[in-house]
């Protein structure tokens, strides 16, 4: 129970807690885009990449079309996971999860 | 070390500033490495306060060009300058500033926004970064 505590209270700002134990906690980050176009989606992306641990998820939801195709091209380069890719909204939104 | 970006910015126009950031920033998020050499009118943008105060390249018209594109800039919710320069930094691009501009236009580093300025060089400085990129631009 008290890990669910911490780990709602270190997200975001510290995506990863490391216990005592030696358990790490992966947490989720969910980046909103919406209605924002070049270069914010790939930029706030990778802002969150860079503050997330390596095993956590990072959620980004966006509108902007090319953005949705080149997400997931850096992730590629970067050699990072991306788990999915969702369109929603019929097809005005989508929403990548990317495993750093 | 990794895949890099090296941009010479000689221009000053507003839109040619954003070309810029814009690249930078796209290289930084796509996992490459950036920097942006500012020289000449570039430079100017440097200047405490000054950075998206640059005429538009073309159709600027005394201003009412620049108004116009402005205004629709904002309907597209595109990101103003100040915010790509953070993200920039943020990001860990660099910034070098060119020294015989700072000479030539009679500039002192206390005019220009210090906190942003990696470094200060010449044409080596350039060459040196731009040596092992695999992408650079002169705007």
């Amino acid at each position: 129970m008290n890990l669910r505590k911490g780990r709602r209270q270190n997200c975001c700002q510290y995506p990863s807690v490391s216990l005592t134990l030696g358990v790490r906690i992966m947490t989720e980050m969910e980046i909103d885009v919406r209605g924002q176009t070049c270069p914010v989606p790939l930029v706030e992306c990778r802002k969150a990449l860079k503050k997330a641990s390596p095993g956590d998820l990072v959620i980004v939801k966006g509108t902007h079309p090319a953005s949705r195709k080149e997400i997931p091209m850096a992730c590629e380069a970067m050699g990072l996971t991306v788990l999915g890719i969702e369109d929603k909204e019929g097809g005005k939104e989508w929403e990548i999860k990317i495993r750093r | 070390m990794g895949e890099k970006t090296v941009i010479i910015l000689h221009s000053g126009d507003m839109d040619k500033v954003y070309s810029a950031l814009i690249i930078a920033n796209g290289a930084l998020a796509m996992g490459m490495e950036a920097s942006i050499y500012f020289t000449f009118w570039g430079l100017m943008r440097l200047k405490k306060g000054e950075l998206d105060k640059g005429p538009l390249s073309k159709m600027n018209m005394l201003g009412f060009g620049r108004q116009m594109i402005k205004q629709r800039m904002n309907k597209a919710n595109v990101a103003s300058l100040e915010r790509l320069m953070n993200d920039f930094k943020e990001l860990g691009g660099k910034i070098i500033a060119c020294e015989m501009t700072m000479e030539i236009m009679g500039l002192s580093k206390e005019e220009l926004r210090t906190d942003w300025i990696d470094e200060w060089g010449a044409v080596g400085s350039y060459i040196q970064e731009a040596r092992d990129a695999n992408v650079t631009l002169f705007i």
